[in-house]
C-alpha cells in the first residue's frame, strides 16, 4: 500500500496569489494512498525541505509529490532531499503549479481546480513509480572546444592549464575570431592584437591543446563524458608539416583581387592566402573557389615557387574521430550585412560601412594602415556620421533585442576618428546610450566632453547622395524632433550583432536548444548561464547572445571551470531513465518476440540481440536487450514495440496510463 | 453549450514543448485553464493508444507537441511521432474519431507565446465542436472496464 506525501508550495506569492494552496493540500489529503498533505510558503527553503524529510521518516512515506515550480527548476533539489531522508529519489515527482498554472492563469476556481488536477495525476503516477538507481559511466577527460575566437581561446587555455586535454576546432584558416579584427578595445583603448596574439600563440604551443583550423564539426554522438565527435578537416591543399610559412606562394599567386574576409572586404587577398600576418597557424590555405588551377586546371604557380614542395592540389578533406567528455561551444556572432539596410544605402554607397569595417580602417594592420580613409576615393572624411542601433532594437527589422556592444564601440570609433583626423567633425545618432560596465559611462562622457563628438538623440530615416556628399536625414528628439540634415563624407552603421552563420545547424548536431534568434540557449538564464540543456555541453561568448570581450572571457572561464569540475570525477552518475526489455521466468523468458522493430527505432544503436540458451547451449529464443551505456531514454522504442515488452524507466506504460486516467476521472 | 468547459490533455516532450510552456509561465503570458500537461521524454515515446485512452476517459480535445523537425533532443523521435501521427489520422478517420479533436504541433523551448496560442486555438476549436460524446458511443464502456482490468 502506497503512503504518499503531498507538499504544496506557495512560492512566496508566486503560486498562492492565484491558486488556493490550502485547498489543493486539503483535497489531496482525501486521495487514496495519500497519508500526509500540507502547504508551506517556501518548500525549497531549508525548513521546507526539512518538512519533507521529517514527514518521510515519521510517516514512512513511500512516495512524494511536491507541487511547486517546474521540475526543470527544482527536481534535483527535492529528489536530493528525499534521498537524504532515505527515500529513493525517483519516488519523488513534481507537479508544476507555477510555470504551468499560477503564472499563466488568473486567480479563480478554475485555476485552483487545475492545480488540484495536476497534483492528482502525479499522485497517481508516483504510486506506480519504482525505485531506481543511478547508472555509473566513465569520463573521457578530453574537451572539445568549437570556435577559436577569444572565448574559445580562453576556454581552451583554462581547461588545458587545469591539466586536461583539449581539441580546439576553428572554421577559418586562423584562430583569433572577431577580436583579431578590432583596432583598439574599449574602455582602455589598448590594442586588440597586442593582447590577443600572445594568447593565440600560447594555444598553438600548449602541450595539452590540439588545434585544428579550417575544420568543422561533422557529427556528434554519445552523451556527457562519452561523446564521439567526427571533425571534418577541410583540405588546405597543403602539407602543413612541410610548409614553413615562408610566404613565397602568397606573394607570387596571380589571383590578387579577392575581397579579404579579414578586412571585411576593404582589402584584397590572393587565392592562396594567410588571413592576416599574425595568423595562427601562420600557414596558407588555397581558396578553391577562386584559385585558377581549380577553375581552369592550370596555373600551379604556388607549387612552382614553394621551396619545400608543400602544395598538395589533390588533398582531400579528412575526417578525424575524437572521443571527448565535454564540449564548449564558442562559435561567436556575426553582423547584419548590406541588403538589410536599403534605406541607408548600405551596399549601394561604398562610403556607408559597418562598424567592423571601420575597425579595419582604424587598425594599424588594416588596408589603410590605420589612417581613416573612405573606401570610395581614399580621401580622409571631414565629416563622419555614426548610426547606432542599425537593425538592433527594431522589431520591424525582426531584431527587437539590444546588441549590447554598439554604444561602446561607437564611442570608441568616434574617439579614434577624432584622434586621427584633427579638425574632423563626428556625429552620433543614438536611441539611448547603454554604457553599463566598469569605466564604460566615463568612456562615453570622455568621447562627448573631451573629444567633442556630437551626440544627437534621434533616428536616421534615410541616406542619399547629393553632390558627392552623403546626406544623412535624421531628427533631434531632444530639440522637439527638429529635422537634422548632415552632409557627411562617410557613414558608419553599428549593425546588429546576430547569430553566426550555421549556428542553427550546429545546435542540431549537438542536440542543444537555440532561441528564436538562433543564439544558443543556456540552461537557466540566471543560475545556469554557461550550461545547455544537454549535459556536458557548455557555452562561451557571443554564441549565446551579443557580448563584449570581458564578458566573453569571463563566460569562457566559467565554462572551463564547469568542464574541469566534470573531469575531476572518474565516474559520472547518469539518470537511470532508460529503456529495459522485460524478463520473465522460464519458459517465456520475455514477452519480447524478437521482431527487432525497436532496433530500427533507436537513434543510438543501443538495442542489441540477446540469445537465451538452455543448459545444453542451444539457442531457445532471441530477444532484444538495451545497452544501458548507450540508451539515452527517448522511449521511441517503447512506442514501437508491438508486444509492449520494452518499457522506459520513469515513464513506464503503467505510469503514463495512470496519469491519463487520473487526469480525467474527476475532471 | 455556453457553460461548456472543454477538457484538453496535452502530451508534450520534456525538452522543447514542456520547456516552452515553462517559458510561457516565466513570461507571464496568460492562456485558457482547460489544458492539463503530461510530460514525456520525447514525442517519440508517445504511444498513440494513450490518446485513445484519453478520449476514452472523457477528454474533449488533445494536443500533441514536441520539438520542431531537426531539433529533437534525441535526433529523430519527433520524426517517428510525425510519421505515427500520419498513420493515426487515417486510422481515426476510418473508425470515426473526429480528427479535429487532436492538434499536432511543434513548440520549441523558445516559443512561449506560441504555446499559449496553441492552447487557446485548441480550446476555441473544441468549444465550437462541443463535448465529445460520440467517442463514448464508439467505444462502449464494457471495453473500458476490460482494459482497466
Amino acid at each position: 500500500m502506497s503512503k504518499i506525501g503531498v507538499f504544496v508550495c506557495h512560492c512566496g506569492e508566486n503560486i498562492s496569489a492565484t491558486v488556493d494552496c490550502a485547498k489543493v493540500a486539503e483535497t489531496a489529503a482525501g486521495y487514496d494512498g495519500v497519508v500526509y498533505s500540507i502547504d508551506y510558503k517556501y518548500m525549497c527553503s531549508d525548513p521546507g525541505q526539512s518538512l519533507i524529510k521529517s514527514a518521510i521518516i515519521e510517516k514512512g512515506l513511500t512516495g512524494v509529490v511536491v507541487a511547486s515550480c517546474s521540475p526543470r527548476m527544482h527536481e534535483p533539489t527535492f529528489r536530493k532531499a528525499c534521498a537524504e531522508a532515505g527515500l529513493n529519489p525517483y519516488m519523488c515527482e513534481m507537479a508544476n503549479l507555477r510555470e504551468h498554472c499560477s503564472w499563466v492563469h488568473e486567480k479563480g476556481d478554475a485555476t485552483t481546480e487545475k492545480a488540484i488536477d495536476l497534483v492528482r495525476i502525479l499522485v497517481e503516477k508516483v504510486k506506480k513509480n519504482h525505485s531506481l538507481n543511478a547508472i555509473k559511466v566513465p569520463v573521457t577527460k578530453t574537451a572539445l572546444v568549437i570556435g577559436g575566437g577569444i572565448a574559445g581561446i580562453q576556454a581552451s587555455l583554462d581547461i588545458a592549464n587545469s591539466g586536461h586535454k583539449v581539441i580546439l576546432i576553428e572554421r577559418d584558416p586562423s584562430i583569433g575570431g572577431h577580436m583579431s579584427q578590432l583596432s583598439e578595445t574599449f574602455p582602455t583603448l589598448d590594442c586588440s592584437q597586442c593582447i590577443l596574439t600572445p594568447r593565440m600563440v600560447e594555444v598553438a604551443q600548449h602541450e595539452n591543446i590540439t588545434l585544428y583550423t579550417y575544420a568543422e564539426l561533422e557529427s556528434l554522438e554519445g552523451f556527457v563524458g562519452n561523446f564521439k565527435a567526427k571533425i571534418r578537416r577541410k583540405s588546405k591543399s597543403l602539407d602543413e608539416k612541410i610548409c614553413t610559412g615562408c610566404g613565397q606562394c602568397t606573394t607570387k599567386c596571380p589571383v590578387k583581387k579577392i575581397p579579404s574576409e579579414f578586412n571585411e572586404g576593404l582589402g584584397k587577398r590572393t587565392a592562396i592566402y594567410v588571413p592576416f600576418p599574425q595568423a595562427v597557424p601562420n600557414k596558407p590555405v588555397i581558396d578553391r573557389v577562386n584559385c585558377t588551377y581549380y577553375i581552369k586546371g592550370k596555373c600551379k604557380v604556388c607549387e612552382i615557387v614553394c621551396p619545400t614542395k608543400a602544395i598538395r592540389f589533390d588533398q582531400e578533406d579528412t575526417i578525424v574521430e575524437a572521443e571527448v567528455g565535454a564540449i564548449v561551444v564558442a562559435t561567436g556572432f556575426t553582423v547584419k550585412q548590406p541588403d538589410f539596410f536599403p534605406e541607408y544605402g548600405f551596399g549601394k554607397y561604398p562610403d556607408v560601412i559597418t562598424g567592423l569595417q571601420f575597425e579595419r580602417l582604424a587598425s594599424a594592420s588594416g588596408p589603410t594602415l590605420g589612417e581613416i580613409r573612405r573606401p570610395s576615393d581614399g580621401k580622409v572624411p571631414e565629416k563622419i556620421v555614426f548610426i547606432a542601433c542599425a537593425g538592433s532594437r527594431d522589431p520591424a527589422k525582426g531584431i527587437p533585442y539590444c546588441s549590447k556592444i554598439c554604444c561602446m564601440y561607437i564611442a570608441k570609433h568616434a574617439m579614434l576618428y577624432q584622434h586621427k583626423v584633427h579638425g574632423g567633425k563626428s556625429y552620433v545618432f543614438y536611441m539611448d546610450i547603454r554604457a553599463g560596465g566598469k569605466m564604460y559611462e566615463e568612456f562615453v562622457r570622455r568621447a562627448i566632453e573631451d573629444d567633442g563628438v556630437n551626440y544627437i538623440r534621434g533616428r536616421v530615416s534615410r541616406i542619399y547622395e547629393k553632390n558627392g556628399k552623403l546626406i544623412v536625414k535624421g531628427a533631434d528628439t531632444l530639440l522637439g524632433a527638429m529635422p537634422v540634415d548632415i552632409d557627411a563624407d562617410m557613414v558608419v552603421l553599428a549593425t546588429a550583432g546576430i547569430a553566426n552563420e550555421g549556428s542553427e545547424e550546429l545546435a542540431q548536431k549537438l542536440h542543444t536548444s537555440y532561441d528564436s534568434y538562433h543564439f544558443f540557449s543556456e540552461a537557466h538564464p540566471k543560475l545556469k548561464p554557461v550550461e545547455t540543456n544537454t549535459a556536458g555541453i557548455f557555452l562561451a561568448g557571443a554564441c549565446q547572445s551579443p557580448k563584449d570581450i570581458p564578458e566573453s572571457v569571463a563566460m569562457a572561464s566559467g565554462a572551463a571551470v564547469k568542464v574541469a569540475c566534470l573531469f575531476s570525477q572518474d565516474e559520472l552518475t547518469r539518470e537511470p531513465l532508460i529503456a529495459v526489455v522485460n524478463r520473465q521466468a522460464a519458459p517465456v523468458f520475455s514477452s519480447c518476440v524478437g521482431c527487432f522493430l525497436c532496433v530500427s527505432a533507436c537513434p543510438y544503436q543501443a538495442i542489441e540481440k540477446e540469445e537465451i540458451k538452455n543448459r545444453t547451449g542451444e539457442v531457445i529464443k532471441t530477444i532484444a536487450k538495451v545497452n544501458p551505456g548507450l540508451c539515452q531514454g527517448c522511449g521511441t522504442c517503447v512506442a514501437f514495440c508491438r508486444t509492449k515488452s520494452i518499457d522506459i524507466q520513469g515513464y513506464t506504460h503503467e505510469e503514463m496510463y495512470s496519469e491519463v486516467m487520473a487526469l480525467l476521472n474527476e475532471y | 453549450m455556453a457553460d461548456f468547459e472543454p477538457k484538453i490533455v496535452a502530451f508534450v516532450c520534456n525538452w522543447c514543448t514542456y520547456a516552452g510552456a515553462d517559458l510561457t509561465g516565466t513570461s507571464r503570458i496568460k492562456y485558457a485553464t482547460n489544458v492539463r500537461i503530461i510530460r514525456f521524454p520525447c514525442t517519440g515515446r508517445i504511444d498513440y493508444m494513450l490518446l485513445l485512452k484519453a478520449f476514452d476517459e472523457g477528454a474533449d480535445g488533445i494536443i500533441v507537441s514536441g520539438c520542431h523537425p531537426n531539433d529533437c533532443h534525441y535526433t529523430s523521435g519527433n520524426f517517428h511521432a510525425r510519421r505515427r501521427w500520419i498513420m493515426f489520422r487515417e486510422l481515426c478517420d476510418f473508425v470515426g474519431i473526429d480528427i479535429n479533436r487532436v492538434l499536432f504541433s511543434w513548440v520549441s523551448a523558445a516559443e512561449g507565446s506560441k504555446w499559449a496560442d496553441v492552447v487557446n486555438t485548441t480550446v476555441t476549436r473544441i468549444r465550437e465542436l462541443g463535448p465529445y460524446t460520440e467517442y463514448q458511443k464508439v467505444a462502449k464502456h464494457p471495453i473500458r472496464e476490460v482494459t482497466n482490468g
